[in-house]
C-alpha cells in the first residue's frame, strides 16, 4: 500500500479551512454594501423623489451591513447553542429535548394552529403550503437534477385544469380524480422531458418555457373543454369520510398534511441511490454517464417526479379557489416559483420550504404598497444574488451552473 | 487473451484527423500505456473506447462484446471505466458519496424501496456503504468519508476519482495522466497504487507523459504521433525506437 503523505493532507485542510474566514473579516466593511445601497436609491429615485431615495439608502445600509454582521456571528451563536445543550445534558436533571420530540411539537403545533388564528391566516398558510410543495417538486429538477425549468407552472395547471374537468364534466369526487390528475401531470412531464432534454441549460430553459406558454394558450383558447379565459368555476372541495374540506381549517390540516408528505418522501429520495444520481448528474453529467448513469433517463425521472408533486399542488389549488382560470398560471408564476427554490437555496429542501413561505408571506404584507411589490422582490433577489448566492439556506457553490 | 481489441480505430473532427487507422491489443492483466506527445489522439481513444465520443472509423472489442454504438452507461456496466484528465469529481458530494455513485449500476432499489426503505434497500445501501470505505481504503482516503470532496487538496483529489473508477468494478480501467501535475513522492504512491491494482487481477491502460512512470510499470507500450501509431513494443525497445526519439525530440535531418 502506498505510503500517504498525511501530515501534508492535513495541514492543507487546515489552512482550506482558516483562508475563508480570515477574508470575511478583511472585507466586512468593504465599499460592497455602499455601492449596493446606492445603486437601489438612484433606481428607485424616479419613482417618489429625493427625500424617499435618501431614506431607502440609508435604510437599505444600514440592514446590509446589520445582516453581514449577523451572519458573521452565525457560526459562534450555533456553537453557543451547542455548548449550552451539552450542558442540560451534562446536568442529567432532565434530558435535552431530541431533535425528534422538537420536531412532533412543532408539527402538533402547526396543526392546531388554524383553530387558533383567523380565517385570513389560515388563507395565506394554506396558499403558502401548496406553493411549498409545488416548489419542492421543482427542486427535483432544478436543484437536485440541475435543470433549469422556466415552464414548471405548466404542470401545475395541467394538475389543477385535469381535476377541475374531471370534477364539473364528469362528476368525480376528489380521492377518485386525483390519481387521474397526478398521472395525466407525470405523463406530460415526461413526453415534455423526451423532446427537451436534448438541449443543455440556457436552451433547456427557453423550451421549458415555451410549454408553459403552449399550456397557457391552450387553456385559454379552447372553449369547449376549458371555458376559455372565463375559467372553470363550481369545482367541488375534497371530502374525506363525508367531512367536506370546503372549512378552511380543515382544508389547512389536509395540505399540512400533504406538504409533510412531500417533504418525507423527497428527503427519502433524494438521500437514496436515485437522489445521488440526479446530483452526480448536476454536479458533471459527462463524468456521471462515465460511472454507469443513464443520464437521460434519470433526467426523464427527475422531470417526470417533479410534475408529480406539482400536479398534486394543482389538485389542491382547484379544489381550494373552487375555481380555475389560465390567468393563475402565467409565465410571472413560473418566475415565482423558480424564485422561491433559489432564494432558499438550491437543492435545500428547508431552505425551499423558507424560500416559498417568505414568497407567499411578502406580498400579503406588501398589500399596502401593493405597486412597489414586485419592484421590492426584484431587488430582494439582486441582493440576494450579491451577498449569498447559493441562497438562504443552500450549501456552498450550487448554482445554477453546476 | 485479449481483453480489448481496437480495430483500424479514426476520429475525425471536421477536417482534423485526431485519431487514424489506429490498431492494437490489450492482454489481460498487463499494464500498458499510450505514451505520444500533445495532440496525438490519447484522450479521444479513450473517449472512443468509454463511449464518450464515437468513433468515424473503425471497430472496439472488449472480451469479444462490440463496443461501437453503447452509450457510456452500458460500457460501464461490461467493465470499463476511466479517470479523467482534467479531475471530475462530483464536487459538491462527500468523498464518499462521489464512490457510491459509481456502484450505482450494481444496485437495483426503485423510487417505492427508497421511500419505504424495507430490508432490501437498507440491505443494499450498507454494502454500499462499506464498499465504498473499503476502496477509499485503497487509495488511502478512508479517514475522511465525509469531507466535501471538492475541498480536497489536488493529490487527494486525483486518488478519489481513481477509487471513483475501481468502485465501478471494472476489469480495464483507463487512467489519464494520473500523476499529472504531483511531485515525485506523490508520483510514486500512484505508482505502487497502479501496481496494486495489477496484482487485484485488473487490467491498466494508461495515459502518462511521465518517462519514469511509464517506464518503470509498463508491461506493453503504443506510440502516438499525430493519430497515427508509430511503434509498440516493450519499454526497452521503445526506449531505442529510432521513430519514437524523432517524434519526442525532433528528426535529423
Amino acid at each position: 500500500m502506498a505510503r500517504l503523505n498525511w501530515k501534508r493532507f492535513k495541514d492543507e485542510r487546515k489552512n482550506m479551512n482558516t483562508v475563508p474566514g480570515e477574508k470575511k473579516k478583511e472585507k466586512f466593511f468593504g465599499i460592497k454594501p455602499l455601492v449596493v445601497a446606492l445603486w437601489f436609491a438612484l433606481l428607485f429615485l424616479p419613482f417618489n423623489g429625493l427625500r424617499a431615495a435618501i431614506i431607502l439608502f440609508a435604510v437599505l445600509l444600514i440592514s446590509i451591513i446589520f445582516f453581514k454582521f449577523l451572519f458573521s456571528y452565525k457560526k459562534i451563536v450555533i456553537e453557543g447553542l451547542q455548548t449550552f445543550h451539552n450542558k442540560i445534558r451534562a446536568t442529567g436533571l432532565f434530558s435535552a429535548p431530541s431533535v425528534h420530540i422538537i420536531r412532533s411539537l412543532s408539527i402538533i403545533f402547526l396543526f392546531i394552529l388554524p383553530f387558533i388564528t383567523t380565517d385570513y391566516l389560515i388563507d395565506v398558510a394554506i396558499l403558502a403550503g401548496i406553493y411549498i410543495i409545488l416548489a419542492l417538486g421543482l427542486n427535483i429538477i432544478v436543484g437536485f437534477a440541475g435543470l433549469l425549468n422556466l415552464g414548471f407552472v405548466a404542470f401545475y395547471a395541467i394538475g389543477a385544469y385535469s381535476y377541475a374537468i374531471m370534477n364539473t364534466k364528469f362528476g368525480l369526487d376528489f380521492w377518485s380524480a386525483l390519481p387521474f390528475s397526478i398521472g395525466l401531470t407525470t405523463v406530460s412531464g415526461f413526453f415534455l422531458a423526451i423532446p427537451a432534454l436534448r438541449l443543455r441549460g440556457d436552451y433547456l430553459a427557453i423550451v421549458t418555457l415555451g410549454f408553459g406558454e403552449i399550456v397557457r394558450l391552450i387553456l385559454n383558447n379552447w372553449d369547449s373543454v376549458t371555458m376559455g379565459p372565463n375559467g372553470i368555476p363550481g369545482i367541488a372541495p375534497p371530502v374525506i369520510m363525508s367531512v367536506s374540506l370546503g372549512k378552511l381549517s380543515y382544508y389547512y390540516c389536509f395540505v399540512l398534511s400533504l406538504v409533510i408528505l412531500t417533504v418525507f418522501v423527497t428527503r427519502r429520495v433524494y438521500s437514496s441511490r436515485i437522489g445521488r444520481a440526479w446530483v452526480a448528474i448536476r454536479e458533471d453529467e459527462i463524468a456521471s454517464s462515465a460511472m454507469g448513469i443513464n443520464t437521460t433517463m434519470y433526467k426523464l425521472y427527475s422531470f417526470a417526479f417533479g410534475a408529480f408533486w406539482a400536479g398534486l399542488a394543482g389538485a389542491l389549488f382547484a379544489g381550494k379557489m373552487q375555481f380555475v382560470s389560465p390567468e393563475s398560471f402565467t409565465f410571472m408564476e413560473s418566475v415565482l416559483i423558480v424564485s422561491m427554490v433559489i432564494l432558499g437555496g438550491l437543492g435545500s429542501i428547508p431552505g425551499v420550504i423558507l424560500g416559498a413561505t417568505i414568497l407567499v408571506i411578502l406580498p400579503e404584507i406588501l398589500r399596502e404598497v401593493q405597486l412597489y411589490r414586485m419592484l421590492a422582490l426584484g431587488g430582494g433577489l439582486v441582493l440576494l444574488m450579491i451577498f449569498r448566492p447559493q441562497g438562504l439556506l443552500g450549501g456552498k457553490g450550487v448554482s445554477l451552473r453546476g | 487473451m485479449y481483453l480489448l481489441e481496437v480495430k483500424g480505430l479514426s476520429k475525425y473532427f471536421g477536417g482534423i484527423k485526431a485519431v487514424e487507422e489506429v490498431t492494437f491489443k490489450v492482454k489481460e492483466g498487463i499494464i500498458m500505456s499510450i505514451i505520444g506527445p500533445n495532440g496525438a489522439g490519447k484522450t479521444t481513444i479513450f473517449n472512443c473506447l468509454t463511449g464518450l465520443s464515437n468513433p468515424t472509423k473503425g471497430d472496439l472489442y472488449f472480451s469479444g462484446t462490440k463496443l461501437t454504438g453503447l452509450p457510456p452507461h452500458r460500457i460501464v456496466r461490461l467493465g470499463i471505466s476511466r479517470t479523467f484528465q482534467n479531475i471530475r469529481l462530483f464536487r459538491e458530494m462527500s468523498v464518499i458519496e462521489n464512490v457510491m455513485v459509481a456502484q450505482h449500476h450494481k444496485t437495483r432499489s426503485g423510487l417505492i424501496g427508497s421511500i419505504i426503505r424495507w430490508k432490501r434497500f437498507r440491505d443494499e445501501e450498507k454494502v454500499v456503504r462499506e464498499k465504498s470505505i473499503e476502496y477509499l481504503g485503497l487509495v488511502g482516503l478512508s479517514d475522511y468519508p465525509d469531507a466535501i470532496s471538492g475541498n480536497l487538496p489536488y493529490g487527494a483529489q486525483r486518488r478519489l476519482e481513481i477509487a471513483r473508477a475501481l468502485a465501478t468494478e471494472p476489469s480495464l480501467i483507463l487512467l489519464d495522466e494520473p500523476t499529472a501535475g504531483m511531485n515525485p513522492q506523490e508520483t510514486s504512491e500512484i505508482m505502487s497504487l497502479i501496481r496494486n491494482f495489477k496484482k487485484l487481477g485488473k487490467t491498466i491502460l494508461l495515459i502518462e507523459h511521465d518517462m519514469k512512470v511509464v517506464m518503470g510499470i509498463s508491461d506493453w507500450i503504443v506510440v502516438l504521433d499525430h493519430g497515427v501509431k508509430i511503434a509498440e513494443g516493450l519499454p526497452a525497445d521503445i526506449r531505442k525506437d529510432s521513430m519514437v526519439i524523432g517524434a519526442y525530440l525532433g528528426r535529423e535531418h
